[in-house]
């Protein structure tokens, strides 16, 4: 994560993009999903969905940072376009070696579980639940294996069986079923903790894009509160609406801290250790919470209005409920960690923090 | 954005890492000499006048201060890591801590050279005890509310009045005092406050004990009787205390003793629960220990801002407010994960003690030093909204 992330040429272009192609009361306002398609082709064009591949595996080779510095704009304006999926997706490709295709890719499995397998013929076997974005894409990187070693697979969609259905924000979320689906390649992983890499890689990516969302909350919500009258006042100078709005601003820092730390380590180092899983299990736990609480604040700031179907906010609040959910839930990631603190001992929890 | 919040990813320098083994090394030697037990609650932040001159002589007092004033010119991160060692181990820092985080700052801005001289050394040496003398009975959290009065005399000024909740008054050397010396004007009610160096064997100042809920005698009332202060004891501008809020109060804000005050109440139910808990307990302290994650990186990256020369005052707050809340909550979430454990009987019975102290005292922590109130009025501010 860059120190000045918002002075970053990557970070402009991102933003410029999103503002041009993906106004969120123009979105609302569309009929169809005609803008789509537009909007893919300019990120594309700007090389931000292979930003994690390196150019020799077909990718733009940006550094990690700068990918998810791209993530928490995405985030910002909440769109429903899989530009997280694919980066993930090309972050295991490049990891294991294997040469991205251009397109859209999606990840499999979302779920801490996993329940994928690959046998001999590099043959995919298995269900994968709430895979974003399947029906959409045309690779899906599919991860197998579980402990310390996993395999990662690249596999064309068709070789799928794909239900569709929607994820809360309405997007697309599909059941996901490979019955003896040959790869076209094949490649391996490592990690050294009890979490597979494409949970930590997700994890770690809607962590950021959640910070965003919130950011976009935060200031819309506080721009509100200086507009809206109500009493003969702006809502604003009520002493309770303050104190709920820097309360949204304390989840929204919390999420941008701590979404930023796991990003700093990832992109500082590329072994999958111990200091990866705290500060990724944690990011998705501390995240995922400030989702939860910031949204509740946003709403209660903007009354009925940010209730309905044309106000821009429940594009944000809706995602930050549904990315909750994906790449494991507070709860689940929170049980990991806690074993693993608790099995190394009460003396041991204050050195791990600190490491930190 | 207009309401861009702004965390730098800020790691600890590797001198930072060589000095938190050398402090650790020397926690670890007083803890086996029985100065103080480890992780204990109603011991952190106690008085013991040993123990801080063997600090003072390690040079971790003032350790950011110039070498004139006996500093060691060490970075701002280099005093975060010794700061947060000593306040995991519940040390005992009450005699320096006041001195070495905010009352030697403060001197070393606004006092004349030969106070500095006289008494900065003293703070590094670990010999010299602070306290703070700002709430009045009829002034807490309004600090512009201030009565007691400093009227100007020969050679010096006359004060008279009561300050209330000082802690540590009994045990202090000097106290930094906010007095009155003109009255507020009316376009500036802030207007007419002088920050004093008060030495507290002066004639005319009596500290009384007064009691806290867990019956300790901690802070105090003090009371001033024509008690006279020399003129080069006024700090700063006559009248204009108001103006001298600086970065200082985003070091005192954003410090880890602002979410760490109870944090052995987690380590014990660490110890309570075991190596396998329940499902229950893992859950409970895999958030804690996210949450704790959390805030330390805020409050790392704060101090790293504040080192770097920039001023992430919104941010130094928002620690403040989301830290001693945490702190605040933690011992009811560990009552909570630990209601089923199974413990053996001498565990449980230490366990208790330690909580049964961190429930007492967890009240005071969103109110000293700036209640959660006002502190989310400063946020509101930061937002813009007033």
């Amino acid at each position: 994560m860059s120190e000045a992330a918002d002075d970053s040429i990557v970070v402009d272009t991102t933003t410029r993009i999103f503002k041009d192609l993906a106004d969120p009361l123009e979105l609302n306002k569309a009929k169809d999903e005609s803008w789509k398609a537009p909007l893919w082709q300019a990120l594309e064009e700007a090389g931000l969905p292979l930003a994690w591949v390196p150019d020799e595996l077909g990718g733009s080779g940006a550094s990690i940072g700068d990918g998810f510095d791209v993530l928490r704009v995405a985030g910002r304006s909440a769109t429903p376009v899989p530009l997280a999926e694919t980066l993930i997706a090309g972050w295991l490709l490049a990891r294991a070696g294997i040469a991205a295709p251009a397109g859209i890719m999606t990840v499999a499995p979302v779920t801490l579980e996993g329940g994928l397998t690959l046998g001999t013929g590099n043959a995919v076997n298995g269900v994968a639940m709430g895979v974003p974005f399947a029906s959409e894409a045309g690779h899906i990187v599919a991860v197998a294996g579980s402990g310390k070693r996993s395999s990662v697979a690249l596999l064309e969609a068709k070789r799928a069986r794909i239900s569709k259905g929607q994820s809360l924000a309405g997007d697309a979320k599909c059941e996901v079923a490979f019955e003896n689906a040959s790869a076209v390649a094949v490649g391996e992983l490592e990690t050294a903790v009890g979490a597979s890499p494409v949970a930590l890689i997700g994890a770690a990516a809607r962590a950021m894009q959640m910070a965003g969302a919130l950011e976009s909350a935060l200031e819309m919500a506080t721009a509100y509160a200086k507009e809206r009258i109500a009493f003969e006042r702006k809502i604003g100078q009520f002493q309770a609406v303050q104190h709920n709005l820097a309360k949204l601003a304390g989840e929204t820092a919390a999420a941008l801290a701590v979404a930023g730390s796991a990003a700093d380590t990832l992109a500082a180092q590329s072994a999958l250790d111990d200091s990866v899983f705290l500060e990724v299990a944690s990011a998705k736990i501390r995240v995922g919470e400030a989702a939860g609480a910031g949204a509740a604040i946003a709403h209660q700031v903007h009354g009925a209005i940010g209730f309905t179907l044309e106000h821009a906010l429940q594009r944000l609040t809706r995602r930050l409920w549904a990315w909750r959910d994906e790449f494991g839930t507070e709860s689940e990631w929170a049980v990991l960690l806690g074993n693993k603190i608790a099995a190394e001992g009460a003396d041991q929890l204050w050195p791990t923090i600190a490491a930190r | 954005m207009s309401t861009a919040i702004q965390f730098d990813q800020v790691r600890l320098p590797a001198a930072a890492e060589e000095l938190r083994r050398e402090v650790r090394a020397f926690l670890a030697e007083e803890i086996a000499a029985g100065t103080f037990a480890p992780f204990n609650g109603s011991i952190s932040g106690g008085f013991n006048a040993e123990f801080s001159r063997r600090v003072g002589a390690k040079g971790w007092i003032g350790m950011t201060w110039p070498k004139k004033y006996g500093g060691q010119e060490r970075s701002f991160l280099e005093r975060y890591v010794v700061t947060e060692e000593f306040r995991v181990a519940s040390a005992p820092v009450g005699l320096h801590f006041t001195a070495d985080r905010q009352s030697g700052p403060i001197l070393l801005r606004y006092a004349p050279e030969h106070i500095k001289m006289d008494i900065l050394p003293r703070i590094t040496r670990g010999e010299c005890c602070f306290c703070i003398g700002m709430s009045e009975p009829n002034s807490g959290s309004d600090l512009f509310a201030a009565q007691t009065k400093a009227t100007k005399t020969e050679g010096g000024w006359l004060v008279n009045g009561t300050k209330v909740w000082t802690s540590n008054a009994h045990n202090a050397d000097y106290m930094i005092g906010l007095f009155r010396t003109s009255p507020p004007t009316k376009e500036n009610r802030r207007h007419g406050l002088t920050s004093f160096l008060v030495d507290m064997k002066t004639k005319g100042i009596t500290a009384n004990p007064i009691r806290n809920l867990t019956g300790r005698h901690e802070f105090n009332e003090v009371v001033f009787e024509d008690a006279f202060m020399p003129d080069d004891h006024v700090l700063g501008q006559i009248d204009g205390a108001w103006k001298q809020a600086t970065s200082e109060l985003a070091y005192e804000r954003s410090g880890p003793e602002r979410f760490l005050e109870t944090i052995y109440v987690l380590v014990e139910l660490v110890r309570v629960l075991g190596d396998k808990p329940d499902l229950r307990g893992a859950e409970g302290i895999g958030r804690l220990v996210a949450q704790l994650h959390t805030l330390r990186r805020m409050s790392v990256s704060v101090n790293g801002m504040l080192q770097a020369g920039k001023e992430p005052v919104l941010e130094g707050s928002i620690v403040k407010d989301m830290g001693t809340l945490w702190e605040q909550s933690l011992p009811a979430r560990v009552r909570d994960l630990a209601a089923f454990a199974k413990a053996s009987p001498s565990n449980r019975e230490s366990f208790e003690q330690q909580l049964a102290y961190a429930t007492m005292i967890a009240p005071k922590l969103t109110i000293q030093g700036g209640t959660t109130e006002v502190l989310r009025g400063i946020i509101a501010r930061g937002l813009g909204l007033r």
